[in-house]
C-alpha cells in the first residue's frame, strides 16, 4: 500500500506540472494585455511598457514558465496584478469559505442521498422508489444556478425567511448549500440504490435470510456496510469537485469563495491568480482522489490485495510456513 | 440476408427502448423541442430581437403568453428561438468532445503500451482541472461567442470521452471474436472498422446522449456568467442572466428559461438511460 501511495504521489506531481503547463499555455494565448488592464485605458504607452518590463511579460514563454515553477516550488505563487498581494494570501483568504461550502454540500448531499438510496433499494418499485429515482433524475437535470435563483426567489424574495446573498453566518449558508447539495445528492441516491440492490442479491445475504434473520438486521447489519463502499467513492468525488469552488453558485449567491475569485481573475487577466487557483484546485482534487482510493482499498480487501505486493508476499510466506508445518 | 440481420437488431433495440415509458417520454419531449427549433420562424409569434419598449416588463397575457423582458421582447418567442441555440450548442459540443476524446481513447486502447500511458496521463491532467474552470479558461483565451463556447464546452469534455472510449475498446479487444478475426487473417484496419468500432459504439452513444444535456447546462452556465454566448442571441442561460436583475419584480424572466433548460436536459437524460438499457440488455436491472 505504501508503495502504491508513493507511486500515486509521484504521479500527482506530474499531473500538477501538466496542469500548470496547460493553464500557462491558455493564459499565453488569451488576448488582452495585463499591463494595460492594470493601468487602465488612460495610461501612457511608456507606463504600459514599464509595467510589462516589471511584470517580465516580454520574456520568452519558456523562461517565464520555468521561473514560475521554480517560484511555486519555493512556495511563491507570484503577486496578484490587481491587489499587489501575494497570490498565496489571496487564495488562502478565499479557500476556507470554499472548504466550508464543500463540507456543507457533501453533508446535505449525503444526508439526503444515502437514506433515500437505501429506502428505494429495499423497497424497489414502491412509490418511495419511483419518487426518489425521479428526484435523482430531476437532480441531474436542473441547472444549479437556476435552482439557486428559484430557491432565492421563494425563500428570500417571496417568503423572506432567508437572506438572498452573502456568506456571513449559518443562516446565509443554507440556500447555497442546498443549491449545490440537492443536485449532488442525485448521484449518491443512484449509487446507493444500485450498490444496495447488487449486494442484496449476493449469496451471503441469501444465507442470512435462510437462517431466519430479520429483514432489518439483514439490511443494516449485513448489507449496508458492503453496499456503502462504492458510495464512499461518489461522496469523495463530490467533495473533491466541490473543493474546486462552485463557480456558478458562488456567483449567484455572492459567496466570496475560490470560484468567484477565479471568474474575477479570468475576467481581469489576473494570470498569477488564475494559475495559482487552478493549481490549488487540481491539488485538492488529486489529494481527495488519492484519499478516496486509499480508503476504498482499506474497506474492500479484494482491492487492497491487488495493490499491496507486501500482503501477497506475506501470504505466500505464511502459506509456505503452513505447508512446512503440516 | 445481412441487411435483414442488421434491421432486426435495430428493431430489437427499438422494441426494448419503446417498452420503457420514461424513455419514450424523454424522446417525445425532445422531439417537441427539436420541432420548435426547426420551425421557430413559423411558430414564434415575434422575432427574437423584436424590441418594443412600450410593452416592456409585461406579465402573462394573450398578446405575450409568457410576458416580455426588459426591452419588451416576447419571452415565449425568445425561448422558441433559443431552443435552436441550445440544441445546436449541445450537439456540436458533444460532437467535438466525442470526436477528439474518442480518437485519443481509441488510439490509447488500440496501441497500448507507451502511447497508452502517455495519452492517459494527458487525460488525467485534464481531469484534474474542473471542467467548468477549463471551459471558462478556454473561452477566455478564445473570446466569447457561440462557436467558441461550443469549442470550450466540447474540449472540456474530452477527457470523459477518452476514458469511456478507451475502456470500451479495451473490453472489446479482449473478446474472443477479435482474436478470431485476427486468426482468419483480418488486418488491423479491417478489424477496427468491422468489429471494434461497431461494438464499442453502445457506451459512446449512451455517454453522448447524456453528454448533450451536460453540454447544454455548461453552455448555459457560461452564458450566465457572461462569458459564453452574448446578447442579443436568445440563449437560455443568457436570458436567465439578464432576468436575474429583475427577479424581484418579474420572476417570469427567470422561471421560463430555466424550465426550458430543465425540460431539455431531463428529456436527454431519460433518453440516455433508456438507450443504455436498450443497447445493453445485460446492464438492465
Amino acid at each position: 500500500m505504501l508503495r502504491y501511495t508513493g507511486k500515486r504521489l509521484l504521479q500527482m506531481v506530474f499531473v500538477l506540472l501538466g496542469v500548470s503547463f496547460i493553464i500557462f499555455c491558455l493564459m499565453e494565448i488569451t488576448p488582452g494585455d495585463p499591463a494595460r488592464q492594470i493601468l487602465g485605458p488612460d495610461a501612457s504607452e511608456e507606463a504600459v511598457l514599464a509595467m510589462r518590463e516589471e511584470l517580465r511579460l516580454d520574456d520568452p514563454f519558456a523562461v517565464r514558465y520555468i521561473s514560475y515553477i521554480a517560484g511555486v516550488l519555493h512556495g511563491d505563487f507570484g503577486t496578484s496584478y490587481t491587489t499587489k498581494e501575494p497570490v498565496i494570501h489571496e487564495l488562502f483568504a478565499r479557500y476556507p469559505t470554499t472548504v466550508l461550502f464543500a463540507v456543507l454540500t457533501v453533508l446535505i448531499a449525503s444526508l439526503i442521498g444515502i437514506p433515500l438510496g437505501i429506502i428505494s433499494a429495499t423497497k424497489q418499485y414502491s412509490w418511495v422508489d419511483s419518487l426518489s429515482t425521479s428526484f435523482a433524475m430531476l437532480g441531474v437535470s436542473i441547472p444549479t444556478f437556476w435552482l439557486g435563483l428559484m430557491l432565492m426567489l421563494l425563500f428570500a424574495v417571496k417568503l423572506e425567511w432567508l437572506p438572498a446573498t452573502g456568506f456571513y453566518g449559518p443562516i446565509y449558508w443554507i440556500l447555497p448549500a442546498i443549491t449545490v447539495g440537492l443536485p449532488a445528492s442525485a448521484g449518491i441516491i443512484r449509487m446507493t440504490r444500485s450498490s444496495m440492490l447488487e449486494v442484496v442479491r449476493l449469496d451471503y445475504i441469501r444465507t442470512a435470510r435462510a437462517k431466519g434473520q430479520t429483514e432489518r438486521k439483514i439490511i443494516y447489519g449485513h448489507a449496508l456496510e458492503n453496499a456503502m463502499i462504492p458510495v464512499i467513492t461518489v461522496v469523495g468525488i463530490t467533495f473533491g469537485q466541490s473543493l474546486g469552488g462552485q463557480i456558478v453558485t458562488e456567483q449567484v449567491f455572492a459567496v466570496p469563495g475560490l470560484g468567484k475569485l477565479m471568474v474575477e481573475a479570468i475576467n481581469s487577466r489576473n494570470y498569477p491568480v488564475v494559475e495559482g487557483g487552478v493549481l490549488l484546485i487540481a491539488f485538492a482534487y488529486c489529494v481527495i482522489n488519492l484519499l478516496v482510493d486509499i480508503i476504498y482499498a482499506y474497506l474492500d480487501p479484494r482491492i487492497k490485495s491487488q495493490y499491496s505486493s507486501s500482503v501477497k508476499k506475506r501470504m505466500k510466506k505464511e502459506a509456505a510456513v503452513h505447508e512446512g508445518e503440516s | 440476408m445481412k441487411g435483414n440481420h442488421k434491421r432486426s437488431r435495430l428493431l430489437g433495440i427499438w422494441k426494448r427502448f419503446s417498452r420503457s415509458k420514461t424513455a419514450m417520454l424523454g424522446l417525445a419531449v425532445l422531439c417537441i423541442f427539436i420541432l420548435l427549433a426547426v420551425f421557430a420562424p413559423l411558430i414564434a409569434p415575434y422575432g427574437y430581437d423584436e424590441q418594443n419598449l412600450r410593452e416592456a416588463y409585461q406579465g402573462i397575457s394573450m398578446r405575450h403568453l409568457l410576458g416580455t423582458d426588459n426591452l419588451g421582447r416576447d419571452t415565449l418567442s425568445r425561448l422558441i428561438w433559443g431552443s435552436r441555440i441550445s440544441l445546436v450548442v449541445g450537439l456540436l459540443a458533444v460532437a467535438i468532445g466525442a470526436a477528439v476524446g474518442g480518437l485519443i481513447g481509441s488510439f490509447a486502447a488500440f496501441y497500448g503500451g507507451r502511447i497508452d500511458s502517455v495519452l492517459m496521463r494527458v487525460v488525467d491532467i485534464m481531469m484534474a482541472i474542473p471542467s467548468m474552470v477549463l471551459a471558462i479558461a478556454i473561452c477566455a483565451a478564445l473570446g466569447p461567442g457561440l462557436v467558441n463556447t461550443m469549442i470550450a464546452v466540447g474540449f472540456s469534455s474530452v477527457p470523459t470521452y477518452a476514458r469511456v472510449v478507451r475502456s470500451a475498446v479495451l473490453t472489446i479487444r479482449q473478446q474472443e471474436y477479435i482474436e478470431a478475426a485476427g486468426a482468419i487473417g483480418s488486418g488491423n484496419w479491417r478489424t477496427i472498422a468491422k468489429h471494434i468500432i461497431p461494438n464499442s459504439l453502445a457506451p459512446i452513444i449512451v455517454q453522448a446522449s447524456l453528454g448533450v444535456g451536460n453540454a447544454i447546462q455548461s453552455a448555459a452556465s457560461m452564458s450566465f456568467l457572461g462569458l459564453g454566448i452574448q446578447p442579443p442571441t436568445p440563449e437560455w442561460g443568457a436570458m436567465l442572466s439578464t432576468g436575474r436583475q429583475f427577479i424581484r419584480d418579474y420572476p417570469m424572466m427567470v422561471v421560463a428559461p430555466g424550465i426550458c433548460i430543465m425540460l431539455v436536459i431531463s428529456s436527454l437524460n431519460l433518453l440516455g438511460d433508456g438507450l443504455r438499457d436498450a443497447l445493453d440488455p445485460r446492464m438492465k436491472r
